[in-house]
């Protein structure tokens, strides 16, 4: 997990004007994160969004996404997947090489924290701060089918909070079927079905299907 | 029709209210109206000091005659995505068109407020001054 690197993070770079939000998209809220959240200890906010709302306001279809907002509130960063990356996807392979993967995770964590330090030491001036023409392309524009997505998510989300899971399901599906990239839409369906669905044999046949398309958006860092 | 027990979830608020649905329509009278902090005005339908204006030629889509009104025609009317489960009764009406795009085009960043594990509410905009590097995850 990603929480412990975020504190660590926080902590170096937090008396730089800088901190962490860290937002948990989980329908079953404190209860599906508080264990690792505790293991973490963070200091800086560390919330739960048990609607996906972040998720909504960012468009954001992943985890993690992040998005880097400077002092008067902008975005300069809008969707990165940080320090994730491809290399996970061969994991179910006998012959899978964890070592290698730890490698490559580890050299893009370094680079992309490495990212985020020259950002808070020179701003806009940084090579990694986008103009608002580079963040507008890299943000979709509003498209009535994703809205209508995030609103049967939504009500997937109180019938289920109602105890209504299979009416949530129902609504889950039409929210997959309007946005089928949506994997945070897909994932949580799959874990308030049967929790470990989401990383089930389902999961790796949907990852294994997208074949060369990307799992997460390939952006330049 | 007579009116039914339903939830409608607008935007941020969730209410309880009398409503007939008909197909994609969700007519409620004045006083359900205003659990939802709505009410018919002569300026159009109003929400505080924010008014809606009804386009004269479509008056009939948002009012009836007996002065209910049309709920999920007065969203769709802001550009908010409207979508029910009717056999459950419960409504969704989401965030406004406006709030949607604005982003996009100004770039301020979306405010939010949220919950931490002790329940204490954060929200992005008690940031400003800082740089933020705001990240989701999941235990999924």
């Amino acid at each position: 997990m990603d929480l412990p690197v975020w504190q660590a993070l926080y902590e170096e770079l937090a008396p730089r004007s800088f901190t962490v939000i860290t937002v948990a998209m989980d329908a079953g809220g404190a209860p599906d994160v508080h264990q690792w959240i505790e293991a973490a200890k963070p200091t800086h906010p560390s919330l739960i969004d048990t609607r996906h709302v972040v998720a909504e306001l960012y468009d954001w279809v992943n985890v993690p996404s992040n998005a880097w907002i400077d002092e008067e509130g902008r975005i300069v960063r809008p969707n990165d997947p940080g320090f994730a990356g491809e290399y996970f996807r061969g994991m179910m392979d006998p012959d899978f090489d964890f070592k290698a993967m730890m490698k490559e995770y580890g050299r893009m964590r370094d680079r992309y924290l490495d990212a985020v330090r020259d950002w808070v030491a020179h701003g806009p001036g940084s090579r990694w701060a986008l103009t608002p023409e580079q963040v507008r392309a890299r943000m979709a524009g509003p498209n009535p089918d994703h809205a209508r997505a995030a609103a049967h998510f939504r009500l997937g989300t109180f019938l289920r909070d109602q105890g209504r899971s299979e009416a949530a399901q129902e609504a889950f599906a039409e929210a997959k079927r309007l946005r089928p990239e949506s994997w945070n839409f897909k994932r949580q369906a799959w874990h308030l079905e049967e929790p470990g669905k989401s990383g089930g044999p389902e999961f790796w046949a949907e990852v294994k299907a997208l074949g060369d398309r990307p799992y997460y958006p390939r952006w330049e860092l | 029709m007579r009116p039914m027990p339903t939830t409608v979830l607008f935007e941020d608020a969730v209410a309880s209210v009398a409503a007939e649905a008909q197909d994609e329509d969700l007519w409620l009278a004045p006083s359900e109206l205003e659990r939802l902090g709505w009410a018919l005005e002569p300026e159009g339908l109003c929400r505080g000091p924010l008014c809606v204006p009804i386009p004269p030629a479509r008056r009939a889509e948002f009012v009836r005659a007996d002065g209910a009104v049309n709920l999920a025609a007065l969203a769709r009317h802001r550009g908010q995505a409207v979508v029910h489960d009717a056999e459950r009764g419960v409504w969704v009406c989401g965030p406004a068109g406006e709030v949607r795009d604005a982003a996009r085009r100004s770039l301020a960043a979306p405010d939010f407020t949220l919950p931490d594990l002790d329940g204490r509410l954060h929200s992005l905009s008690e940031h400003r001054g800082r740089k933020v590097l705001l990240n989701s995850w999941a235990s999924w």
